[in-house]
């Protein structure tokens, strides 16, 4: 089918359908939150995620249906007063007069995570960003980072795949022709595809850490745990979309805390009590070792349900305090599945009543209960707008 | 390939038709791959407008092809030169029975009344017209953005069946001005009334040009009407409603002549096939099961259908008629009818017997039933969806003083009331246009009037 060859690159009932799905992209836009807060993002190195949604319909001028259709058929023997379909029993497919499904069609519209960073983090920033020393000092501009293989949709270069695809293409014909199948190579791989780096944000003269400190002591169930991973999941995504310079310390508390990297730190879980003061202090100790405060802006973001034994009440206030002197900012999340609660908790009352000093960096809380309020959190703790002041609300 | 071969019959199969006395203009055949077959049918022709409507159909079509439940062997463009496209994966026996078809076709579309009309309007060649639609919006999107262009579209599309065929193409505005009274006659009372002397009491009334309500009577082509009434209308936005309407011209004839059209394209490609001496017997074979695939009034395997194959109706009609009348009364049949005087002169009792038509009442959970024999309510049953274009009869009835838009259904013409959700996003279509409160009147399922309106920006974009 060579001759058409050309046709296949301007069929235009794909780009209508394309059109299409550009619009519900745009309509799912607005829902992203709740598709996001279901999606199952942390299973398997996926880079997509798939939500079922509804196609658009075009609308007409269309009458009321009415209580009963009037048709005209064919067929061989059919008396009057004979019944075709009970109503028991649905007419079969092919059968029925048609038209009478209501609403649209529905079908799986497979998001990129990266798109969905975009989205969510278009106005996102981290608090309290101060420029250190030794950082790179770059100003905040349009910055193009080049090209890559992997990225969102909505900068594929399409000048630059087409190249790639020209260039392997005669290559490919180039080393073995005909093609061992006898088939022309294929128009476009996904080695060809090439998506701009063009960073179009504002790029930090800084260096930042940011230290993801989760309780994963035994009273954090199941659905606890998984709350707190999915804000940190579309934190991190977010953040290192945002930021180049960035890094990132996982760390898990219950009596005792470690450092993990990250695929592990998704995954871990433990038992036994909880004692905050433990992960404050390993975050401290990683700080002394590696993140100097004159050279990195220090984030603390700390998911817990709050549970803090009462016996630690102190010493825990001691080292967050601490911690506070030379964090930027110091965010936590309580998380409670099982009920919803409203920053009551004892690590709630202990971010709470923290007392600031001059230099101390600021704290946050946000509570989260159900799937929807991920994003919430997200944007109450990287929100343009509140940088400054923060209250615990 | 075996397109070099039925190639080959293409002019046996065009001295065929001439002897038998069809007349067409030339037709130029092309084989398309299937998947540019599947576009023609869904946009009805093969380049048109972009829309998202159309990718949402593509799919839709793309998903029933892979099922295999539709199959496409040509689509023929009236014309001169006509276009017919080919399935490029028909095989010499069903091309050589398409050619056929397709020679049908044009003579058709060459004599029959309705299209004579709507190439005089439309002109000679709605394929390359559509096309330069096509770029005229692609350049609109250009310089206005899609957004824009869409929105326009939106609105456009959704109100593609509304308009007046009736009316010329290039149509005049309404006069803006009610032409003046005239000059009372002369009548006995009148005389009378003046021998009474002047009256003081009251002034003259001032002479001077009075505003003609806009529109005078219920205005149908609602795709006219708003391209010269919508208050603050862009001349690129006029451009693409005219365009749209300009095609809807063209579809218009192809709707309401289906039966006859299908009928009379595959009565000719029987008829000529059995008479092609020169073709292989196997393929004269093939040909003749494809045939009797397309006119067959059931799927496969069953014996009763809840719908009407219009190739079956039309082509058993014609068969018929040529039958008992010859092809002279058929032929002026074909000239003069559509498918509203075919089907209520052809389709008698004794015919309608013949193939086993019924009409049934499908009620709302699911039943299914016979209904009694009624010739007159039969036909009704049939062409009632092809009223009107296929649309709801809904008319623009008045320009408010704050330049509001009002249309009126009319519910007793349908026999009920209009969808109020398909309704009122429609208007929100209308509105994006007519940037002026739009209004609409119809009933409700219970037949109270109701009024529709969409008027602040406040709905979601």
């Amino acid at each position: 089918m060579s001759e058409h060859g050309w046709y296949e690159l301007f069929s235009r009932g794909a780009r209508d359908w394309l059109r299409h799905n550009e619009k519900v992209r745009e309509a799912v836009h607005q829902h992203l939150p709740e598709l996001v807060a279901n999606a199952d993002v942390l299973e398997g190195g996926t880079r997509t995620v798939r939500v079922p949604v509804r196609m658009l319909e075009h609308h007409h001028f269309r009458l009321l249906r009415p209580g009963e259709q009037e048709g005209v058929g064919q067929g061989e023997g059919v008396r009057p007063g004979d019944r075709l379909a009970g109503p028991a029993s649905p007419a079969g497919p092919g059968r029925g007069p048609g038209g009478r499904e209501q609403g649209g069609m529905e079908f799986v519209l497979e998001l990129q995570v990266d798109d969905i960073v975009d989205w969510l983090w278009d106005e996102m920033r981290l608090p309290n960003l101060q420029p250190r020393a030794g950082g790179a000092a770059e100003e905040t501009d349009w910055i193009r980072e080049g090209w890559d293989r992997k990225g969102a949709r909505s900068r594929l270069d399409r000048r630059r795949s087409f190249r790639e695809s020209l260039k392997r293409r005669a290559s490919q014909a180039g080393a073995a022709q005909p093609a061992a199948d006898g088939k022309p190579p294929p128009a476009f791989t996904d080695d060809d595809l090439r998506f701009r780096q063009l960073n179009r944000r504002a790029r930090p003269a800084t260096q930042a850490v940011v230290f993801l400190l989760m309780d994963v002591s035994g009273s954090m169930a199941d659905a606890d745990r998984k709350l707190a991973k999915s804000f940190f999941f579309w934190a991190v995504q977010g953040l290192r979309r945002q930021y180049r310079h960035i890094e990132t310390v996982f760390v898990a508390h219950t009596t005792e805390a470690w450092e993990f990297d990250e695929a592990r730190f998704f995954e871990v879980r433990g038992d036994g009590g909880t004692i905050a003061s433990s992960g404050f202090q390993k975050v401290q100790e990683i700080v002394a070792e590696r993140y100097s405060p004159s050279r990195y802006n220090i984030y603390l973001f700390y998911a817990s349900d709050g549970d803090n034994a009462l016996s630690d009440r102190a010493d825990a206030a001691a080292r967050l305090a601490q911690l506070r002197e030379s964090a930027s900012y110091c965010g936590f999340l309580e998380v409670s599945a099982a009920v919803q609660r409203h920053l009551t908790t004892e690590t709630a009352r202990l971010f709470r009543n923290s007392p600031g000093s001059g230099g101390a960096g600021t704290l946050g809380s946000f509570p989260v209960s159900r799937t929807e309020d991920i994003w919430n959190a997200v944007r109450h703790f990287f929100s343009h707008q509140q940088r400054g002041q923060e209250s615990a609300s | 390939m075996s397109g070099a071969s039925w190639r080959d019959h293409v002019g046996a199969i065009q001295r065929l038709a001439a002897q038998a006395g069809l007349e067409h203009d030339p037709v130029e055949f092309e084989a398309v791959p299937d998947s540019f077959m599947m576009e023609i049918s869904v946009y009805g022709l093969p380049v048109r407008m972009p829309h998202w409507s159309f990718g949402l159909r593509y799919i839709t079509q793309l998903i029933q092809h892979r099922m295999g439940h539709s199959r496409l062997f040509e689509v023929v463009f009236p014309g001169n030169p006509g276009h017919a496209y080919l399935a490029a994966g028909n095989s010499l026996a069903e091309n050589v029975l398409v050619t056929a078809h397709v020679l049908g076709h044009a003579d058709f579309s060459r004599n029959n009344l309705l299209f004579r009309r709507s190439q005089q309007q439309v002109g000679a060649n709605i394929v390359e017209g559509a096309a330069r639609h096509a770029q005229q919006i692609a350049q609109a999107i250009g310089e206005h953005g899609q957004a824009r262009v869409e929105r326009v579209l939106d609105a456009a599309l959704a109100l593609e069946q509304h308009v007046d065929t009736g009316q010329p193409l290039e149509r005049p505005r309404f006069p803006d001005y009610a032409p003046p009274r005239a000059a009372p006659g002369d009548d006995g009372f009148r005389r009378r009334y003046e021998a009474l002397g002047p009256d003081t009491g009251r002034r003259a009334p001032e002479p001077g040009r009075v505003r003609a309500p806009i529109p005078p009577r219920p205005e149908r082509d609602l795709l006219w009407f708003v391209a010269q009434y919508a208050p603050d209308l862009e001349g690129w936005e006029r451009d693409i409603f005219l365009a749209v309407r300009e095609e809807s011209f063209y579809f218009q004839p192809v709707f309401a002549t289906q039966v006859m059209n299908e009928g009379w394209a595959s009565y000719w490609h029987a008829r000529l096939l059995r008479e092609a001496s020169f073709l292989p017997q196997d393929a004269y074979l093939d040909a003749a099961k494809c045939h009797s695939d397309v006119v067959r009034p059931w799927a496969s395997g069953e014996n009763v259908a809840l719908a009407i194959n219009p190739y079956h109706l039309g082509f058993t009609l014609w068969e018929r008629i040529i039958e008992e009348q010859g092809v002279e009364a058929a032929r002026r049949i074909m000239r003069e009818d559509d498918d509203f005087g075919f089907v209520r002169n052809q389709l008698t009792r004794e015919r309608a017997e013949a193939l086993g038509l019924f009409r049934f009442r499908a009620s709302a959970n699911g039943e299914v039933r016979v209904a009694e024999h009624d010739l007159g309510a039969l036909h009704e049953a049939l062409l009632a969806p092809k009223y009107n274009f296929g649309a709801p009869a809904v008319a623009a009835s008045r320009i408010a003083v704050d330049g509001s838009l009002e249309l009126v259904h009319d519910h007793r013409l349908d026999g009920r009331g209009l969808d109020p959700e398909a309704s009122t996003r429609v208007l929100e279509y209308l509105h994006r246009v007519w940037r002026r409160p739009v209004r609409l009147k119809t009933v409700d399922s219970r037949g109270h009037e109701i009024e529709m309106a969409v008027s602040a920006e406040a709905q979601p974009r």
